[in-house]
């Protein structure tokens, strides 16, 4: 895996270096700041050179491992410019966007009228999506299938040992253990947390918490912090599961169940389960998607969406100029790096109308 | 200064002519007088921003804030009270672990500790405080909760059958993340605190006192008893709410080891939650009265500490007539 960043860290230099020459060979024809209207990727590339000053974005974590990638071979394109991008969460993202305290910011959720950002003050652009995987601990059973109900029934609780009819209905010819279900969840508030629920809340009618970025958790259930804690509270347990997102629950080696979608296939979390379920969701107007519960054979069903807000105005030119380049750069060159950190591509169709919507910043 | 105190024949005179007198006597007071104003005006601002920030919260759940166990944010219902009881638990089975201990190591280092021992071993308790309380966490929750659990299971099996201590020794979370662990690892934590303060106020008992005691034939226990506790008192007891303060208000290892849940029981060997740990844990992704909220459990965080601190000051001040009349 590290090997394939550094190889590819490698390939992309040598593309830059070509790039960089033929740039030179061909003039400055294309003088306008990578508005990002083309999909080719070479062609935005020789503008990122352009860009300089500083860019402060923060937001949510759940993309954090990607938007770390992208910054750090967006380095190599565009030297004069710096990005940081803090993950302090998705509500404190939309707080200091609301607050003019970034550039632009990183949400799981869409924004609420009493997150901070005024209406029309800001646009969603879509950059990548990712499985949130249902990890258990549980040995002997190294194949899991759950069906939404059966998944809502052991987060709230209703059932209480692995043995139950219930999940042995949904795994036919598995001997499950007598042994008790230890929940873990997110003990901090959370994206993941919002959108498992949010999925159960659309695909379970047993389910009875509600959703939000904090839940009221069962008294039995346990907490830990954030997807590397839940991971590792899940591998200190026999009998343990929870939901963790599919970089830390692979690089945790833990076990994934497979999940009932809505065309009744039960299918594991995988990148391609989750490209398929953004072809199967429907864009809403600005660009805001529910990718949970999507409709597909092949899709994942616990499939979470992530978005960069950036502001509809800027009063800087340049600034607007180095946020348009660098979301431009996540859309396009930033794509190809994601499945290397765990991260699902946006489709084209929906990739093409991300870079259309930057086109609407003035 | 010896010469001028020699030439001047009143030296009233002399010290005003070096540098003014009452004036600077005045000024003085006034600087140290705002100093001490400077602190209590801090203290009212927190929590005046604190309380207007809180209020959406408080004005929502009235007092059911404090008497409600359902943290549900989803559907904008804050009661934490069982946060507040997390709080009291662990930080009680922290002080019934760590106020023994300290003050046996205090007594050890200035009673019987031979004179080259007390140097390094004082280094090393003292070390213990500059620990990361991070590093307990995760020393805590990797190593000593998933070792403990054996032991939980043991002592469950054994009292679990009692009435009343069979409910306190309940059935132990697997994870071994509960209000015993957190208040083990709490209890390593403000054991430093307690036994340097205890060492100190030990070490202003009067060597008078002690040998007196020693002369009228005590042995070297009731020479402790009743020379060096009646007259440490106070102290001990202002140590121990200094160990007190850090336990309730330890956050990120508490955070890490309790276990998360929301819940009130009696079984120390069940996860739970306390008010700091809610408030890191939970305010990064929290919006509104949920905000508002987290800030509220802080402001009853910090009520708690000042009554905690009242009530102990007053104990100081009756006991100490108590303790020093049957002393004299």
């Amino acid at each position: 895996m590290n090997r394939n960043v550094l190889s590819r860290r490698a390939l992309v230099g040598v593309a830059v270096a070509a790039l960089a020459l033929a740039g030179c060979g061909g003039g400055d024809d294309d003088s306008d700041t990578g508005t990002g209207t083309g999909t080719d990727a070479s062609a935005g590339a020789s503008d990122y050179a352009n860009l300089s000053g500083e860019l402060k974005a923060s937001g949510a974590s759940f993309p954090d491992a990607f938007y770390q990638e992208v910054i750090t071979e967006f380095k190599t394109v565009a030297s004069g410019l710096t990005v940081n991008y803090n993950a302090v969460g998705s509500g404190q993202g939309k707080k200091d966007f609301g607050a003019n305290l970034n550039d632009f910011a990183g949400t799981d959720s869409t924004v609420k009228d009493t997150d901070g950002p005024a209406a029309g003050s800001y646009l969603y652009v879509p950059t990548v999506a990712a499985p949130i995987t249902v990890s258990y601990n549980l040995s002997g059973v190294d194949k899991l299938q759950l069906s939404p109900d059966t998944l809502a029934k052991i987060f709230q609780t209703d059932i209480k040992k692995w043995n139950d009819p219930l999940i042995g209905a949904d795994n036919p010819g598995v001997t499950l253990p007598d042994k008790n279900i230890t929940v873990a969840h997110r003990s901090d508030g959370s994206g993941t947390t919002n959108n498992f629920s949010k999925f159960l809340v659309a695909a379970a009618p047993a389910w009875k918490l509600k959703s939000g970025d904090t839940l009221d958790w069962p008294a039995s259930t346990q907490g830990a912090e954030k997807n590397s804690g839940v991971a590792q509270l899940i591998k200190s347990a026999d009998g343990g599961i929870g939901y963790v997102d599919f970089s830390d629950a692979k690089a945790s080696g833990l076990s994934f169940a497979a999940i009932k979608n809505k065309d009744g296939q039960f299918v594991a979390a995988s990148l391609e389960g989750a490209t398929a379920a953004l072809n199967g969701a429907t864009i809403k107007d600005d660009l805001t998607y529910d990718p949970l519960n999507a409709a597909g054979p092949t899709t994942y069903a616990i499939t979470a969406p992530t978005y960069i807000l950036v502001r509809t105005t800027y009063s800087d030119a340049a600034k607007k100029d180095a946020v348009k380049g660098f979301v431009t750069y996540i859309l396009n060159e930033g794509q190809t790096l994601a499945p290397e950190v765990d991260f699902a591509p946006l489709p084209e169709a929906l990739k093409t109308k991300a870079l259309a919507q930057l086109d609407k910043i003035q | 200064m010896t010469t001028q105190t020699q030439t001047g024949p009143d030296p009233k005179t002399e010290l005003s002519s070096r540098g003014g007198g009452p004036r600077a006597d005045r000024s003085f007071q006034v600087l140290t007088l705002a100093a001490g104003l400077l602190v209590l005006a801090v203290l009212a601002l927190i929590l005046i921003t604190t309380t207007r920030e809180a209020w959406p919260a408080f004005r929502e759940m009235g007092l059911r804030f404090i008497t409600q166990n359902r943290w549900d944010p989803p559907s904008e219902i804050f009661g934490g009270l069982a946060f507040i009881y997390g709080t009291a638990i662990v930080s009680l089975i922290a002080l019934i672990f760590a106020v023994p201990v300290s003050i046996g190591i205090a007594l050890f280092l200035t009673e019987l500790a031979p004179r080259r021992l007390r140097a390094p071993a004082v280094t090393v308790i003292d070390l213990l405080a500059a620990v990361p309380s991070v590093v307990f966490g995760l020393w805590g929750v990797l190593v000593v909760a998933p070792k403990l659990v054996p032991i939980y299971q043991w002592i469950h099996d054994v009292l679990g059958g009692i009435p009343v201590i069979g409910a306190i020794f309940g059935q132990p979370v697997g994870s071994g993340r509960n209000f015993m662990t957190a208040g083990l690892i709490l209890a390593i934590m403000i054991t430093p605190i307690i036994t340097s303060i205890a060492r100190e106020v030990f070490d202003t008992v009067p060597r008078a006192d002690k040998d007196a005691a020693l002369a009228l034939g005590a042995t070297r226990w009731e020479m402790i008893t009743g020379a060096v506790f009646p007259h440490s008192f106070g102290g001990l007891v202002g140590a121990v709410i200094l160990g007190l303060g850090r336990a309730m208000g330890e956050t990120i290892a508490i955070a890490l080891i309790i276990g998360s849940s929301t819940q009130i029981t009696a079984n120390v060997f069940a996860s739970g939650n306390a008010m700091p740990a809610v408030i890191v844990s939970q305010i990064g992704e929290s919006t509104g009265t949920f905000t508002a909220a987290l800030i509220g459990l802080g402001v009853v965080l910090f009520i708690m500490t000042v009554i905690i601190n009242t009530a102990a000051q007053a104990i100081v001040r009756r006991a100490e007539i108590r303790m020093r009349g049957t002393a004299s």
